[in-house]
């Protein structure tokens, strides 16, 4: 059986997904966000090796826990590099009827995803910014592949949650709450938005790290802000 | 019938004296949510008011407003004591004025003396002539300890004993008041005392029968309380005002005579409720009202103390009088127990704001109505107020007539009473076991002597032999120390009034307590599972210890180490059944600290696990703070793992999360909270203690207490004030773990 890596796990997941949620974040991230608040899950040597089946031993304790809506959550890093891994675990979820919610940035689409994405409930879809510009600087990498991802989501029906991380002077804008809006409108797979304030408490990791927080300097959005963009998108 | 009973269903509680029964027979379930309610009227508001400024008078008196030091506190010792007289609608007061303290030297003339003084006061000359010839039980237990009970208490592996105050944890069924009236529950006793003369007289009979005699007597000093107030309470109340008066001047009176550590009231709410349904269907009474008459009850048990000494408030700390309400159940015949005044009940901590007294505690089913464990939830997360308690798992051994005495002790009303043990130091009796009889902190020989443990690694299985011999031993001298307190504490501080609300046969539990259990589980754990070398000191004890490797700590969900808990309590209860206890009673045991955890730490030595000399232990059956590496359920299945038929008399956890952590909106929050809880009560766990706030709050509170007045949280077993606790306690309480959300 196949082994994968996994930087930690919570068993109390209460923000990454419906429920109450067992969140496993895997170990390993090819892109370098200048917003992650997880830069200790990059490295794809890190983190603690565990088969599928001791991941959904371990979930299945707390089985009472999820009730009608909660179940488990994979994160990470990001679990679509370790596709085969999160796959064998979604497997044994869907026998033992644990519900599976997927948190990813949906760089990856190819036939081991595919086969993953067919045994996951919801995916909680990072989509970080809405143009390209914007997406390549901050990100490292295009905004055209997560788009083909969310059209294959769309497709194959699978419930998604369209989440971003609001930074000041960088996404807090109308042109991208708009720019959001018309993604979710012509996905109708997308049936929540969750817009998420940035956050520098992640900023010891980087010290203990050695490494910059590129966003180290960057302001938090005010709750004020934060509920006005929200009212923008629901309007 | 009896007239006060119109409107009522007949059963049989009108030919026996049987409140369960008249509570199944007429009582309504309440599936609804709390929308019915109403909120606080101009009278309760200003009512309140004045409250709160006693409370502010109080603090500023260091916490005591004022001290009656010339009358010995008993139930017709006081003339009457009012708020406002004309603005109450339930009415009695421990002394004649609110918040003024009574002294009660039954239980140690010493502590009495000490606490007077402790605020600035000087017991009367009165008093102490009052008591120079006469026994307490204090005076009675010290005529007959042995040098090793001493040595025990000296060295803290015992501590807490009720040998110098009431016992309390008892719990009169004082709604038998309000039903029956006085006259009849001295009618009844009377003939149990009668029937007694039918047999030949023994020890037993003998104690009993005088026993008898005062219950009734005690019932008669009653009524003349009540006169006082000008209530006759001989006859049943004829509706819910009544109800809830007989019912308070019932409870009233058991504080006018104990001073026990736990006051508890027991279960009242649903039996209000049916008084209240009457009155609303006779239409003289509306919801405003039944609101307004809960709200005045609760104002009195809001205000009731007692005196205690400063070491006294090291063990119990935020003075604490556990007016503990249960609150919801499951009936036996599967019907909710929950009524709508459950919901006012709870309502209370929003008309009169957030308070630790009296100490609410829902009892959980996973089958309660979901509108209900919503509010509860609710309540949770707005005020930290309130506790949950499994009534799936105390229902079959005690019935759907029981309550919670303390913080976890089940007991069933009226026909179960406890004997009360404090607790026993785990983690001290460990490093006692390795330095073979010695105990480092204090210097003192105690238990077996045997060479200290020597080698450069501990061996699991060695320690585990050598543990068990003091194991053993303590548990031995613990049950002998208790039967010994508790004859005395009958001798000479009987609990007359509340014992005349329980049947004369009653059944007897004897509660046990450990402290240190996860202190304990890490360091066998550490012994077991890494290299830990023991430390020694010039003269050769044990003083510390050194590892080498990692272990698995409790609070993981790791059976490795969860499993060494469990296998820990079920020795020590099993070792403290091989020796009987007084009057017959059951051994039960808890896992429960109160605040006590901080005192225990300071006592205690390094320990095998790291924790480092006199650092607090967690509270309860807590994980040590800060060990949990996989969040908070993990955490809850841990503690879930100790069974309940192991520790009957309550396994207490205290459970801090930030509302972040709970959800995004409230409404998630609620729905969380309520799926945790179900969850973990599934897990067949069975207390725990919620608190949603951050700890940024509580840092706020300890350095600029004024801002932050009614600032209320659980800790262990029961909520406190925080400005009330101790430095050290609060300090204690901020370094505790609270799940945050990742």
């Amino acid at each position: 059986m196949i082994k994968g890596r996994v930087h930690s796990i919570q068993s109390l997941g209460t923000v990454d997904g419906p429920g109450v949620r067992f969140v496993v974040f895997f170990q390993g991230c090819p892109l370098r966000c200048k917003c992650c608040h997880n830069p200790d899950t990059w490295d794809f040597e890190g983190g603690t090796k565990y088969s599928a089946e001791d991941i959904v031993k371990k979930a299945s304790r707390y089985r009472e826990y999820f009730k009608d809506k909660g179940g488990i959550t994979l994160s990470g890093g990001e679990p679509l590099l370790q596709a085969e891994f999160a796959e064998e675990i979604f497997r044994l979820c869907c026998l033992e009827g644990i519900n599976t919610c997927l948190d990813t940035s949906g760089i990856l689409l190819d036939g081991k995803v595919k086969e993953l994405l067919s045994l996951t409930d919801r995916v909680l879809l990072d989509i970080k910014y809405t143009n390209e510009k914007d997406y390549e600087e901050n990100v490292g990498c295009s905004l055209s592949g997560v788009l083909e991802f969310l059209s294959y989501l769309n497709e194959k029906k699978i419930p998604t949650t369209l989440r971003q991380v609001i930074i000041p002077t960088v996404n807090d804008t109308e042109e991208n709450i708009m720019a959001l809006k018309k993604i979710r409108d012509t996905h109708p797979c997308v049936d929540k938005v969750e817009l998420l304030p940035f956050k520098k408490i992640c900023q010891t990791k980087y010290d203990q790290m050695e490494i910059p927080f590129p966003f180290g300097d960057m302001p938090t959005p005010s709750r004020e802000k934060m509920a006005f963009l929200e009212k923008m998108l629901n309007e | 019938m009896h007239e006060n009973w119109t409107g009522f269903k007949a059963g049989v509680w009108q030919d026996e004296i049987n409140v369960r029964d008249f509570i199944q027979t007429n009582y309504k379930e309440y599936t609804g949510d709390e929308r019915f309610l109403a909120g606080a009227t101009e009278r309760t508001k200003a009512l309140m008011a004045k409250v709160q400024e006693l409370f502010r008078l109080e603090r500023e008196r260091d916490g005591v407003l004022d001290v009656d030091t010339d009358t010995v506190s008993s139930l017709i010792s006081y003339l009457p004591g009012y708020i406002d007289e004309k603005n109450e609608l339930i009415v009695g007061m421990q002394t004649d004025s609110p918040l003024k303290r009574g002294v009660n030297p039954f239980g140690g003339i010493r502590m009495a003396r000490q606490a007077c003084a402790a605020y600035g006061h000087r017991l009367s000359d009165k008093v102490e002539m009052e008591f120079r010839y006469r026994t307490t039980h204090n005076d009675g237990v010290y005529r007959v300890y042995t040098d090793e009970m001493r040595a025990a208490r000296k060295c803290h592996v015992i501590t807490g004993l009720p040998d110098a105050y009431g016992r309390g944890r008892i719990i009169g069924d004082y709604r038998r008041v309000a039903l029956y009236g006085v006259d009849k529950l001295i009618e009844e006793k009377k003939k149990d005392k009668k029937a007694l003369a039918a047999e030949n007289y023994t020890v037993e009979s003998a104690r009993l029968s005088e026993e008898l005699f005062q219950q009734i007597t005690f019932l008669g000093y009653l009524k003349e309380m009540a006169a006082m107030y000008g209530c006759d309470i001989s006859a049943p109340a004829k509706d819910a005002k009544e109800a809830i008066q007989w019912t308070y001047f019932a409870y009233l009176g058991a504080i006018k005579e104990q001073n026990g550590a736990a006051m508890s009231l027991g279960r009242v709410s649903t039996f209000f409720d049916i008084y209240i349904e009457r009155d609303i269907e006779r239409g003289i009474l509306t919801e405003e009202g039944a609101q307004e008459l809960m709200d005045d009850f609760v104002i009195k048990l809001r205000i009731a103390r007692h005196l205690r000494t400063p070491e006294y408030n090291e063990l119990f700390g935020g003075d604490p009088m556990w007016i503990t309400e249960a609150v919801g159940g499951m009936g036996k015949d599967g019907r909710t127990l929950v009524s709508k005044n459950c919901f006012r009940m709870l309502n209370t901590l929003y008309t009169l704001g957030p308070s630790p007294e009296p100490n609410l505690t829902i009892l959980w089913s996973t089958e309660l109505p979901e509108a209900f464990k919503r509010f509860c939830a609710k309540v949770s997360s707005d005020t930290d107020s309130i506790q949950y308690e499994n009534d799936d798992l105390m229902r079959p051994l005690h019935g759907d007539d029981y309550a919670i005495a303390c913080c976890v002790s089940a007991m069933e009303i009226g026909k179960q009473m406890q004997f009360f043990g404090a607790r026993c130091n785990l983690a001290k009796l460990l490093l006692i076991a390795l330095n073979g009889g010695f105990d480092t902190t204090t210097g003192i020989h105690i238990g077996p002597q045997m060479p200290v443990m020597d080698a450069d690694k501990l061996d699991f299985d060695a320690v585990m032999e050598r543990y068990n011999i003091y194991i053993e031993w303590l548990s031995k001298l613990y049950v002998n120390t208790m039967n010994l307190i508790h004859y005395m504490h009958d001798k000479y501080a009987y609990e007359k009034t509340q014992m005349a609300l329980h049947d004369t046969d009653v059944e007897r539990l004897m509660a046990f307590g450990i402290a240190g259990l996860s202190v304990v589980a890490d360091s066998l754990s550490a012994i077991k599972y890494a290299k830990v070398s023991p430390v020694k000191d010039a003269m050769g004890y044990i003083v510390d210890f050194t590892r080498e490797g990692t272990f698995p700590t409790y609070g993981n969900d790791d059976d490795r180490v969860d499993l060494i808990a469990r296998d820990m309590t079920h020795k020590v209860i099993t070792e403290l059944r091989k020796t009987p206890a007084y009057r017959g009673a059951i051994h039960t045991l808890s896992v429960l600290t109160i605040t006590s955890n901080v005192m225990y730490g300071k006592n205690t030595g390094a320990t095998p696990d790291g924790r480092a000399d006199g650092a607090p232990f967690a509270p309860g059956a807590n994980p040590m703070h800060n060990r949990e590496e996989n969040g908070a359920l993990a955490s809850l299945n841990s503690v879930a793992k100790l069974r309940y038929e192991d520790c009957r008399d309550g396994i207490s956890n205290t459970f801090s999360i930030t509302p972040d952590a709970l959800g995004k909106s409230e409404d998630e929050r609620i729905s969380n909270l309520t799926a945790i809880l179900d969850g973990y009560f599934a897990k067949k766990a069975h207390h725990i203690n919620v608190n949603v706030l951050d700890r940024e709050t509580l840092i706020k509170a300890y350095e600029n207490p004024e801002a932050y007045p009614n600032l209320t949280i659980r800790v262990s077993g029961y909520a406190v004030n925080f400005n009330k606790l101790s430095r050290e306690q609060q300090r204690e309480v901020i370094s505790r773990t609270f799940h945050e959300s990742v």
